[in-house]
């Protein structure tokens, strides 16, 4: 009985970590322009595909993902420079069509460079199973959770203790006044999509072993990321997270006690849920209109 | 003025869709011919919810796909015929429509797309799910449209009601944007607060037309799914939403012709882009960044535009 929900609690929060990845890459981009980016689950996937791909290869590990964080880096800023950024002034609706138009080409661009099969990655550490009080843990789990910890500590860091991610907390709170305190906030843009691309490569690639991956990986690791930043209010770092978790839990807990094929729902009926009663998310502030 | 222009406007597009058929050598024309104007439709009554309220929708493939199983559910295993098959779908729609966006549509911006992309999902994995009623992934087959021992056969019959139905859809719409029903939608689109200072009652003009824009899809999806003769749950998933965003945004937003060109455009551009095979989605995903990055305001309201400068120029 504690055994059964100790085991949906453990891959509750390994998929919970990856959408609070996903979450918080949401968070960044949209405070550093209020930019909702549908292509996040695409750098989920491009970072587990190019991982597996280039292991394929040949490569050792440790270089692989390294060389993947770096690519899909550089896919987060060439889309911030060449979809985004002509596009600053457009409205809500516009913006989102860009970005989901980026979803399908970085998708259509995955089929034709790699192929439309499943892909894995070995797990870091082997597959023998851990016994925690009766239920299994596989070691990737750790590596995600772990991995998931070590990346937001080091983003708080990031954002609280550096001067440029003062100036990028600074340029979200008020970007005229951070502009006209030098900030560079053109500069911000860029880093933003590419600490949300980092995010997202980070999560995809150390899910893979577990999950599999492929070109159409990334849509609903997405759409979930979005649901876990929407749920905690969007644009609040802490909330993502936490919304990541709520999602995660609540879905292997869903798909363990109830049904496993309304697994995918949960996360949706969550947030209309969540919605309903607080139109700001969990955490967000309530905004106000100007006439 | 504002009248004779629609007028105008009403007549070039039956006389387009009239003529059209001239220039159809084949059956496969046609079948085409027939989605676009289904797209047409939808993306119409979408348009007065995106284009003129403002308020965006990602999960009006749900309420198409509903309008679809609703009526392919009723006439099989029910045997209703299709006609009250499909209107009692638009009500049930209609209904559901009316209860989640009194909640939803009190949102803004991202939080209605979340919110409305949610209801989509979840009715798209409903559909695939519930197997035994709806046929799971595989899909379930449905009768051919019948009225009073009429049958609606070919693609060519189907061709002539769905023109029809595009010009009478086009017509209500521009007397709709043309009442005081519109004035308050576009007041509510330019400042939701400023017009509910003047006394318009924001929230239930919203729930309306959110209502009437579900009501559309669900009576084309009926339509098609008698049409086609044969439906699966990805009829109403996530990519069709946003087509159907696509579709209006891309021909210009708040112009009813605008939301005919570009469902026209989106629904043969794949048919036109099959040469490039495995680039399709590469090419597809090209074209709507560079569309809304050079033309935000759309195509129609861009060439109409430089034909004014021109006018002006000369």
């Amino acid at each position: 009985m504690f055994a059964e929900l100790l085991q949906y609690l453990f891959a509750g929060l390994t998929s919970g970590a990856i959408y609070a990845l996903a979450g918080l890459g949401f968070a960044i981009i949209y405070n550093a322009s209020h930019v909702i980016n549908f292509a996040q689950g695409e750098f989920i996937m491009i970072g587990g595909m190019a991982t597996s791909m280039m292991v394929a290869a040949g490569l050792p590990l440790p270089l692989a993902i390294a060389l993947a964080v770096v690519v899909t880096m550089m896919v987060g800023v060439a889309l911030e420079k060449f979809a985004i950024e002509p596009a600053r002034n457009s409205d809500v609706v516009t913006i989102i069509i860009i970005t989901i138009g980026a979803s399908i080409f970085l998708r259509g661009l995955a089929q034709v460079v790699w192929d439309k099969e499943f892909h894995s990655l070995p797990a870091f550490s082997g597959e023998t199973p851990i016994n925690v009080a009766g239920a299994t843990l596989m070691p990737q789990s750790i590596w995600v959770v772990g991995i998931s910890v070590l990346v937001i500590v080091a983003l708080w860091w990031f954002f609280n203790r550096t001067l440029f991610g003062k100036a990028m907390l600074a340029t979200s709170f008020n970007r005229l006044a951070a502009q006209l305190m030098g900030i560079g906030v053109k500069k911000v843009l860029m880093v933003s999509f590419a600490l949300s691309a980092l995010l997202g490569a980070v999560g995809g690639i150390v899910v893979t072993p577990i999950t599999f991956t492929n070109y159409e990986a990334g849509i609903m690791l997405g759409l979930k990321g979005f649901s876990a930043a929407v749920l905690g209010g969007l644009g609040n770092g802490l909330g993502a997270i936490v919304g990541g978790l709520v999602v995660g839990i609540a879905e292997a807990l869903a798909s363990g006690y109830l049904s496993s094929a309304y697994k995918d729902a949960v996360a949706f009926v969550i947030i209309l849920f969540v919605l309903f009663f607080l139109p700001n998310g969990l955490f967000g502030k309530k905004g106000t209109d100007r006439v | 003025m504002w009248k004779t222009a629609r007028i105008g406007g009403l007549a070039a597009l039956a006389t387009i869709l009239a003529l059209a058929p001239l220039g159809f050598p084949n059956a496969y024309f046609y079948d085409v011919a027939v989605k676009a104007l289904f797209n047409a439709v939808v993306c119409v009554g979408l348009n007065l919810l995106i284009g003129y309220a403002g308020q965006i929708s990602l999960g009006h493939a749900g309420f198409f796909a509903l309008g679809a199983y609703g009526s392919a559910i009723l006439t099989s295993t029910y045997k209703v015929a299709p006609l009250p098959a499909m209107l009692i779908s638009a009500a049930a729609v209609g209904l559901l429509a009316y209860l989640v966006g009194r909640p939803i549509l009190k949102l803004k911006g991202h939080y209605l797309a979340m919110a409305t992309l949610g209801i989509g999902i979840i009715i798209h994995i409903v559909l695939k799910t519930e197997a035994r009623i709806t046929g799971g992934p595989d899909g379930m087959s449905v009768d051919p449209f019948s009225l009073m021992g009429f049958t609606m056969m070919g693609d060519r019959m189907w061709y002539w009601a769905a023109a029809g139905l595009l010009v009478l859809t086009v017509w209500l719409s521009l007397n709709l944007i043309d009442s005081p029903v519109g004035r308050a939608l576009r007041a509510v689109h330019g400042s939701e607060v400023g017009a509910e200072v003047v006394g318009v009652d924001t929230s239930s003009y919203k729930v309306m037309v959110f209502v009437v824009s579900a009501v559309f899809a669900s009576l084309v999806g009926s339509l098609f799914a008698h049409k086609d003769g044969f439906i699966t749950p990805d009829i109403g998933s996530f990519f069709r939403s946003v087509e159907f965003v696509v579709m209006v945004v891309l021909g210009g937003m708040a112009s009813t012709f605008g939301s005919v060109i570009g469902a026209v455009i989106l629904t043969l551009l794949p048919q036109v882009l099959t040469f490039v095979e495995d680039y399709e989605a590469m090419v597809l995903g090209g074209i709507m960044m560079g569309m809304m990055i050079f033309l935000p305001k759309g195509l129609l309201p861009a060439v109409v535009s430089q034909f004014r400068k021109r006018g002006a120029a000369r």
